[in-house]
């Protein structure tokens, strides 16, 4: 009921925008920000209920005549609802203060609230029509914010891309679906609970619901749009691209793989498990090389959605070998990662937004000390680099500290595939972890810290309140969802009971200690961490300042002998990344190093050029061009016949298809 | 009760102890160049006089130079208060097992990045991007030693992986021979001692750790210094602890047992000094560029403790 008309009410709103264009803005994103509270609150309500309350169904009168559309709202779900509407309502109060400055905001406002409408009618969905409806408005709104700065020949290409990927994904989900409800065309989600499928229908939906999810989510090989798209929106939609629309993608494989199909064989989880790993291991390598603040956070997006692949393919395969609770364990991580990722990355990128908005810049070698200029956003974009980063006692570090959990425990499936990949993805998974650390502290330490390294950078100001507010808002729950790892966890178990069908204790050892496995398996408790962490911090600041001295001198630094050029003798960001770009840039990328150097005398500057090369482009996906421009080309002369023979095509066809039918009917 | 005070106890020992371990490294080196060397406890006097130095600060470095050796410092020295040493019953323990004490390291490595990144030089830059090259693959491998013995002991908590050890279930096995050499690899990269980096060169083409604290003075220094002390001694524990975890006292051993434990831990850290010292001493240090070869095979090796685990189970 509420949720029905929070949905009507964005309806609504994109209509105020469309109408009354530039006026009504603020407005909107006000209207924006109190619809998604009021869902967010509401899936809180539901969450906090779950198990005391009776699910109702709803059913509307509108869609398919013969169908209608169903609604329902459950565990998953308003799981899920949180998790999208915080930071849903923290981009929209954003964009408050940030609408005015993208380059077209009549081309956004209209379709934000239009957004978030799709966003959530996924969610909510309970039937195969109305999910597969709302997923095509979420990507067909996304496009058209992609596109909003049209001017940009960038933006343009980058729609192109998402398009053609946007349609693929669909293009694999309607067979999924259409499968799942089987010759007599159930298409409500009870029915597909219910039904049985032959082992190859089964098989052929779960492969088409990897691919399609996967390819929204970002999965590698599918990632190629993502570093094109999310970056070429305004930074508020960027936000809600990378945080939160990925989700979305993760809740329908959820919803697909472990509600409506309830019997996937362990070789999918050892599937999805590898794809993962090879998503978060790339991912991240490719975020290590980018100059562009936007794109390297899009690409973070790939590596964290691969740890999330990560567990869900351990959940998959414990549950095939009967280890209940250690898919319970690893479906908690996915979805703790799911809500932390949704949180960091959306802080993160309306972090970008700021600083884009304050330097006009988006190149990380363009910015340089703004953590003076701009003080809350740079803190904010800090807490978030160290929450992506995994470390304690941020958030992040508690969802990857419960993913390495449940791979330690998967040598248990005791299945030849399993027990030798799950060391190499558990490789994999931890090189993530590292890379992702050098990562943000190359995009934090190249913007935030050191000199500014271009004017804009040193005119830089501090955003407008609004703004601070939705960057400190999700730093301050950033860290207490790592604070209170036992409780969260505790929430989530129960989220994922009816998946499961058990309940995972997440503290044996007792409230503070998150303690998931077994009572000897390891513990992890962030309270006694940040408590002891404070007294240790005050017993040091006591003894430094009782037996030291407080004396300090400012004093400029050495400038090696070249004190006019002192700011671009600092390390860049492409400096920064050249050890590993040398190590693992030249195997994965092909990265070539040239240097120019000029004769001996002669006073031009040295140049130096870096190339480098994304194999899936190159190889997979020009390999798909290639084919489909060779079909193409040999189809074509079919464009230029003659009337005489098109009807005698038209007859062959004809005779072919009568065959056809009557050698069926024998 | 007495896990409290033990723990409380472990805390103030594993900062007292530190300077002393790094003073008989030195004193070792110098013994082997054919010098007298300092005093074992000249590193205690070196902190001392830093604390009483003022700091020289950067003009251009912000807020964050300044938190980050306090941070780190706390960081590394919370990480080695954690770790069990001489005795598993410290009311500590469950807060972190192995996972998180590599994440806790990695949270001071991460600030000193930044540090040396905030002062605007390019000894800092230089230093920073070299230090999270090395980690990057240094830190996967630690994982991989963490996973190989979990695979063995059941367990990723330190305390329950002595108790298990020590319990005797484990024989002769290949797979831990290799995680040591692996945990070994990864301890020298991690502490920047030679082959890997040298703490006492000043010399810009080599220098990572040293490039990156380069900027620091006075107290700043002295707590870099120190957290620097105390991690040595941390990964000295943390293979003592593991790998030869004779004479750690239990739950309920009381306090002789306890007694006795403090003197092995301590016997076994002034070893493992002294023989770095010896190490040190007989190998040069490598180019930047082959570190990765180095870590490389140590993750190499971690990664066949696990699958000789397999191996073995299977024969």
């Amino acid at each position: 009921m509420i949720i029905g008309t929070v949905l009507a009410g964005l309806l609504c709103l994109a209509l105020v925008a469309l109408i009354f264009q530039r006026r009504a803005m603020g407005a909107v994103y006000a209207g924006c920000l109190l619809g998604a509270s009021v869902l967010l609150g509401d899936g809180i309500y539901h969450l906090v209920m779950a198990g005391h309350e009776e699910i109702p169904a709803v059913v509307l009168p509108f869609g398919v005549p013969w169908l209608k559309a169903h609604f329902r709202v459950d565990a998953l779900s308003s799981f899920f609802l949180v998790a999208i509407n915080l930071p849903a309502a923290l981009a929209s109060l954003f964009a408050i203060g940030y609408g005015g400055h993208v380059p077209q905001p009549q081309r956004v406002t209209p379709l934000f609230p239009l957004f978030l409408f799709a966003m959530n009618g996924v969610l909510v969905a309970d039937d195969a029509f109305v999910f597969l409806v709302s997923w095509e408005f979420m990507s067909l709104a996304s496009w058209l914010l992609v596109l909003s700065d049209h001017t940009s020949a960038d933006a343009r290409r980058a729609g192109l891309v998402y398009l053609v990927m946007a349609m693929f994904g669909t293009f694999c989900l309607l067979p999924a679906f259409g499968l799942l409800a089987g010759p007599s065309g159930a298409y409500g989600f009870a029915a597909m609970r219910a039904a049985h499928l032959s082992p190859l229908a089964g098989a052929l939906v779960v492969a088409l619901a990897i691919v399609g999810t996967g390819s929204k989510a970002g999965l590698v090989p599918l990632h190629a749009w993502l570093p094109l798209a999310h970056p070429a929106a305004p930074s508020h939609v960027s936000a809600l691209m990378s945080g939160v629309m990925t989700k979305v993608a993760i809740y329908g494989l959820i919803r697909i793989l472990y509600d409506l199909r309830g019997d996937v064989g362990w070789e999918w989880g050892f599937v999805m498990m590898v794809l993962g790993a090879v998503s978060a291991a790339l991912g991240v390598l490719y975020a290590l090389m980018q100059r562009d603040l936007k794109t390297l956070l899009a690409y973070s997006t790939v590596e964290n959605v691969g740890i999330i692949f990560i567990a869900l393919g351990l959940a998959l395969a414990f549950r095939d070998h009967g280890e209940v609770a250690l898919s319970a364990l690893s479906l908690v991580a996915a979805l703790y990662h799911v809500v932390n990722h949704a949180l960091f990355k959306s802080m993160l990128f309306l972090g970008a937004g700021a600083v884009m908005q304050a330097t006009g810049v988006r190149d990380l070698d363009r910015m340089g000390g703004l953590l003076n200029r701009m003080p809350v956003t740079g803190v904010t974009f800090l807490v978030g680099a160290c929450a992506i980063s995994a470390l304690p006692p941020l958030n992040g570090f508690v969802s990857e500290w419960l993913v390495f959990q449940s791979l330690f425990k998967a040598p248990t499936v005791a299945h030849w595939a399993m027990r030798f990949g799950v060391p190499v993805v558990g490789v994999a998974m931890a090189l993530a972890a590292a890379f992702a650390a050098t990562c943000f502290v190359r995009a934090f330490g190249i913007a935030f810290l050191g000199r500014p390294r271009s004017e804009a950078a040193r005119a830089a100001q501090e955003v407008p309140f609004p703004m601070r507010a939705a960057m400190a808002i999700p730093a301050v729950l950033c860290l207490c969802l790592g604070v209170i790892p036992v409780t969260v966890t505790t929430g989530i178990a129960n989220v994922v009971e009816p998946l499961v069908h058990v309940v995972l204790s997440p503290a044996v050892l007792g409230w503070p200690w998150l303690s998931p496995v077994s009572l000897t398996a390891g513990s992890y408790s962030a309270t006694m961490v940040l408590l002891s962490g404070a007294g240790l911090m005050i017993t040091t600041l006591l003894v430094v300042h009782r037996f030291g001295t407080r004396a300090i001198r400012r004093a400029p630094v050495w400038d090696c002998g070249h004190a006019e050029d002192i700011v671009n003798a600092q390390y860049s960001a492409d400096s920064f990344a050249q050890p590993l770009r040398r190590v693992f840039g030249s195997v994965v990328f092909a990265a070539r190093e040239e240097v120019e150097m000029p004769p001996p005398g002669d006073t031009a500057p040295a140049r130096f050029r870096l190339t480098m090369t994304d194999p899936i482009w190159t190889y997979l996906y020009g390999g798909i061009v290639k084919v489909v421009d060779a079909i193409a080309d040999r189809v074509n002369p079919l464009q230029f016949q003659t009337v005489r023979r098109y009807l005698l095509m038209m007859f062959l066809t004809l005779v072919l298809l009568l065959l056809v039918v009557a050698v069926r009917q024998q | 009760m007495t896990a409290f005070f033990y723990g409380l106890l472990h805390t103030v020992l594993v900062l007292a102890a530190a300077p002393l371990i790094t003073g008989i490294v030195r004193l070792t080196k110098a013994r082997l160049q054919g010098r007298q060397g300092p005093s074992p406890l000249q590193p205690y006097r070196d902190l001392w006089r830093l604390l009483q130095k003022e700091s020289v600060i950067a003009d251009s470095a912000s807020w964050l130079f300044r938190v980050a050796p306090y941070l780190i410092f706390v960081a590394v020295w919370l990480a080695a208060t954690i770790m069990p040493t001489f005795t598993t019953d410290m009311v500590l323990t469950p807060a972190a097992d192995l996972i998180a004490l590599v994440a806790l390291l990695g949270t001071a490595r991460f600030f000193t990045a930044l540090a040396g990144l905030d002062t605007g030089t390019p000894f800092g830059g230089l230093g920073a991007s070299r230090e999270m090259y090395v980690a990057s693959i240094g830190e996967p491998a630690m994982l991989m030693v963490i996973f190989s013995l979990s695979l063995l002991t059941q367990t990723t908590s330190p305390a329950n992986m002595i108790a298990y050890v020590l319990s005797g279930h484990i024989g002769i096995e290949v797979s831990v021979g290799l995680a040591l050499a692996a945990m070994v690899m990864v301890a020298i990269a991690e502490n920047g001692r030679i082959p890997i980096d040298n703490p006492a060169t000043h010399l810009e083409l080599t220098m990572i750790h040293e490039a990156m604290v380069l900027e620091y003075s006075g107290r700043h220094l002295a707590l870099m210094e120190a957290a620097a002390m105390v991690r040595l001694l941390l990964f000295m524990s943390i293979i003592a602890s593991l790998f030869f975890p004779w004479g750690i006292a239990f739950v309920d051993s009381g306090p002789m047992a306890v007694g006795l434990g403090l003197a092995a831990w301590l016997a076994k850290v002034t070893l493992l000094a002294v023989l770095l010292g010896f190490f040190e001493s007989l190998v040069a240090k490598m180019r930047v560029f082959q570190i990765a070869d180095f870590l490389g095979g140590a993750l190499l090796l971690a990664l066949l403790a696990t699958i000789f685990l397999y191996v073995s189970e299977a024969v």
